[in-house]
């Protein structure tokens, strides 16, 4: 029964959000308030030699200022330090000794009665330095390339795949054959709220922490194991996230000194970051990509060589997958690929957006795009000639995929059939005209989760678990599926999310939380039913004493008979029953391992783009792309769509304008800010269309979705460089395709 | 082996500016602060008046979160200072709804999913008022040139543009 999964429903946070009425991690209050400024260091290496305290304890207001000399002992194993997501080696310990590991690494924290005095105060910390050299930039430094450290991340990021056949035969053979070397140098997510924690320092000395998280249990975990603290005394709350696309899946440093100021001031205490601040901790890691392809006379790829060598910092081994996706997409039989790291004196990598996916595809999909204009097929045709029907690596059947579909549909709208495939060929006047295409993929997962599923005396439904919505719309579409579930009238039903407090849920991120949360959320509602059914089964003459779960279903706030909907009991008189009390059940919800490992599980794309480059200027304008993604099933296509779209609004941005300079004399990002980090702005974003391809899949998990956080991205910065191929001729591996390289 | 100073400074440590009191009026209502003059209207809206509607995402004037009325134009309220607004008329996103309900856009907003995260919107809201007692915007076009000072990183324009140009009554076509 669905009267609510896969209808097109407005944000049930959306006055909230339209109102500023939803509060974000820095927005909470606490008598008393302190506020923390944090100083950065402007060295990338070495050690701190002195830093003048008391000049900066004179300042009036300020209160306190912490530094490695006065810090407190805190936990000194590394296992204390780490997150969820953490990576194999040594979690980063701010304010841990004198010794420097990166530039804009946190270095001291003044503690003042007003923002405005801390962060004056903070002007005036002098810090001597005694500095060593630096290796920040990884082209440089690719022959110091090395495999990465295996740890509990190895886990969910597959290595590299075997290789498969004879890839140096195949491609010597291939009378087609294209090779490339694609870079993509840092970028930073830059969510537009900045990382901040506001600890309230409570009377009984346990914390309330409002932090910028994607998992407040993760910020709690953190916080009790690094200050050794028992995990009841510390409550992490996050109701509201302002973006994070990944940011936020590890704790950042404003929570370690924000923490640490309160409990030694015991008093509250808040930290924002600057914009500054943030291009100081992870990002997406430069990579350099080189791949060879070769396919025969007919048209069949048969060779693919993929390596990558990305940087990591010094002190854990960050990775992703980015080479293991050609396995998943092309059926070639001939394969190889590498993936190795470089440490360098910067801080440690971090989850953004489609992770690897968003480096591998692009550089995959662009030489696909040349290996088809080299041959003369057009695009489409040359994927479609080369699809597989199971993942390669695995040697394991799709559990869907309706990629021909997505090809087809998102052709038809696009008017792909009115392509002329001769680069240069296509224009508007003085403006080059390109149409590119590409495909992209991302895993579908699903991780382990609890929710808690309470019928309230006044027959309401109230759900929790302690899961993030990052704007991703999951406060909506959990209350569709618990709203479905147990048949109540949506605005009956009340999720609640982001608290420590609530049944454990695992970091929101990787596009699995519809899939984890939401199946948590509809087995709650499913236990809470039962038990529900067997309380009407007691009450006094009760119509289904003799009737079984199998003949029931819950509709209209009421359990009905299936064979005649008329005998019905309603929730409210169930709970009446209970002595006043609401009814609960709290649930676990795993994956069906057994089921789902026998088959690969992604959601795909077909990715269509026009683009207008000016000759003479080189300035290239995104004037209308079509998405098509086959996702599963689509729960809410409002809030659906707006991931798609701003997907691929990230990956024009990618495609177009983003990246971290570093200026690697002082190894320190210049353009730290968003007048010069680019990102897109409205101007960027002309007509931007999305259809979801129908796909019913029933091995993924109970609800039938494959979340749609990333894939909206991947496929879209190849599409972007495919389609300036076909306007001007030029085939630009570097991203971001700024202007200068293309005159 | 370096020794490297971090830039030196000829501020005097020791004066501060001193608080006096601004009186400033937000949607309709006058406040009466203790404010050292060094404060930003955004930190005077948000950590002395708990008006956190208004948002803060660089502090610099480059993201646009921070936009509020005064005297109906919009402006990056992190580039001002509370007391250069004394006797001015502020409206932030708090005190756009009426006694009737949500300001036209604000209703647009969700009916489009013109938002993701939620924290640039109250700045993208304030802008197109803005944008909208300016009288330049005429075509779909003019809304995204006129609406770039407000960066979306969730990614929401063409929804918030939609969402725009309903209230506007401009023809997408046109």
């Amino acid at each position: 029964m669905t009267k609510y999964i896969g209808k097109s429903m407005s944000r049930v946070d959306g006055v909230a959000k339209v109102t500023g009425k939803a509060k974000y991690a820095a927005e909470y209050s606490a008598p008393d308030l302190a506020y923390g400024y944090v100083v950065c260091s402007t060295i990338a290496k070495g050690k701190i030699t002195r830093i003048n305290t008391d000049e900066v304890l004179q300042i009036p207001g300020v209160i306190q200022l912490f530094t490695h000399e006065n810090r407190p002992r805190l936990a000194c194993f590394d296992l204390n330090y780490k997150d969820q997501d953490a990576p194999p080696g040594s979690p980063f310990r701010p304010l841990r000794d004198e010794k420097v590991v990166y530039n804009g690494q946190p270095i001291a924290l003044v503690v003042a009665e007003t923002f405005e005095i801390a962060r004056y105060a903070a002007s005036l910390v002098k810090v001597e330095y005694e500095q060593e050299d630096h290796d920040t930039a990884l082209e440089h430094n690719l022959h110091r390339g090395r495999g990465p450290k295996s740890g509990v991340a190895s886990l969910l990021k597959s290595p590299p795949p075997k290789p498969r056949g004879d890839f140096e035969k195949a491609f010597q053979a291939a009378p087609f054959k294209t090779t490339g070397q694609h870079i993509h140098s840092v970028e930073h997510h830059n969510p537009i709220e900045m990382f901040a924690s506001t600890v309230v320092y409570e009377k009984n000395g346990k914390l309330t922490i409002y932090d910028k998280t994607q998992g407040a249990p993760n910020s709690q975990m953190y916080v009790a194991q690094v200050f050794n603290l028992p995990f009841k005394d510390v409550r992490v709350i996050s109701p509201y996230v302002g973006g994070a696309f990944g940011s936020g899946l590890r704790p950042q440093y404003q929570l370690f000194l924000a923490v640490l100021a309160a409990l030694e001031l015991k008093r509250s205490v808040r930290v924002s970051l600057t914009r500054q601040q943030m291009f100081t901790f992870g990002h997406r890691p430069a990579t350099v990509q080189n791949l060879s392809l070769g396919a025969t006379a007919d048209g069949t790829l048969d060779a693919i060589r993929h390596d990558a060598i990305a940087e990591t910092s010094r002190f854990e081994d960050y990775f992703e997958i980015v080479v293991n996706w050609s396995g998943m997409l092309y059926p070639a039989e001939n394969t190889k690929s590498t993936y190795d790291l470089v440490p360098l004196d910067v801080f440690t990598p971090l989850d953004m957006r489609a992770p690897g996916g968003v480096t591998g595809v692009p550089a995959l999909e662009m030489e696909i795009d040349e290996l088809a204009h080299k041959i003369g097929m057009d695009p489409i045709e040359f994927r479609l000639k080369n699809y597989t029907e199971k993942d390669m690596d695995q040697d394991l059947p799709f559990s869907s995929k309706e990629l021909r579909e997505c090809f087809r549909q998102g052709a038809e709208r696009f008017g792909w059939s009115g392509r002329k495939p001769e680069p240069r060929s296509m224009r508007r006047g003085h403006t080059l005209i390109g149409w590119g295409m590409a495909t992209g993929i991302w895993e579908a997962s699903q991780g382990p989760a609890r929710a808690e599923a309470v019928l309230t005396v006044n027959g309401k439904l109230r759900v929790t678990s302690a899961t993030a919505d990052i704007g991703t719309g999951t406060y909506t579409i959990m209350t569709q599926i618990a709203a479905d579930t147990l048949g109540m009238p949506i605005e009956d039903v009340i999720f609640r999310l982001g608290d420590s407090d609530m049944p454990l849920a695992p970091i929101e991120g990787g596009s699995w939380t519809a899939a984890t949360v939401g199946t948590a959320v509809k087995v709650a509602c499913e236990d809470l039913g039962k038990k529900l059914f067997k309380m009407a089964q007691k009450m006094k003459n009760s119509p289904f004493a003799d009737v079984k779960q199998d003949d029931i279903t819950f509709a209209d706030a009421h359990i009905r008979l299936k064979s005649d909907p008329s005998v019905a009991v309603s929730l409210l008189d169930i709970v009446g029953t209970n002595g006043g009390r609401a009814v609960s059940e709290t649930s676990t919800s795993l994956p069906s391992m057994l089921e789902q490992r026998k088959y690969a599980r992604a959601a795909h794309s077909a990715v269509f783009v026009e683009v207008e480059v000016d000759e003479d200027f080189g300035t290239v304008r995104v004037t209308r792309a079509v998405t098509a993604v086959a996702g599963g099933r689509i729960l809410n296509p409002k809030t659906a769509r707006s991931q798609i779209v701003g997907g691929m609004v990230w990956g024009i941005s990618k495609a177009l304008e983003e990246e971290s300079v570093m200026d690697h004399q002082f190894g320190r990002f210049m353009n730290h800010n968003l007048s010069e980090y680019h990102v897109a702005v409205h101007a960027d974003i002309r007509e931007l269309d999305v259809i979801f391809v129908e796909e019913n899949d029933t091995i993924v998990n109970p609800l039938g979705v494959k979340g749609l956080g990333e894939i909206g991205i991947v496929g879209m910065p190849a599409a972007v460089a495919n389609a300036i191929f076909h306007a001007t001729g030029k085939r630009v591996r570097s991203l971001p395709i700024t202007l200068d390289k293309l005159l | 082996m370096r020794t490297t100073l971090s830039p030196e400074t000829d501020a005097s440590p020791t004066t501060l500016p001193e608080k006096t009191t601004i009186q400033l009026t937000i949607n309709g209502s006058v406040h009466h602060l203790e404010l050292a003059p060094w404060t930003s209207l955004l930190d005077a809206l948000r950590e002395y008046l708990h008006l956190t509607g208004t948002k803060k995402g660089c502090d610099h004037g480059q993201c646009g979160a921070c936009t509020v009325l005064v005297d109906g134009k919009r402006i990056n309220s992190c580039l001002t200072l509370a007391i250069m607004k004394e006797g001015a008329e502020i409206t932030t996103i708090e005190g756009l709804a009426g006694e009737n309900g949500l300001h036209p856009l604000q209703t647009a907003f969700i009916e489009h999913d013109a938002y993701q995260c939620g924290y640039c919107t109250p700045g993208q809201i304030c802008s197109a008022v803005g944008l909208m007692n300016e009288g330049r915007a005429k075509t779909t076009d003019d809304i995204r040139e006129l609406m770039s000072g407000n960066i979306c990183r969730c990614g929401a324009y063409p929804h918030i543009v939609d969402a725009i140009q309903e209230v506007m009554k401009i023809d997408p076509k046109a």
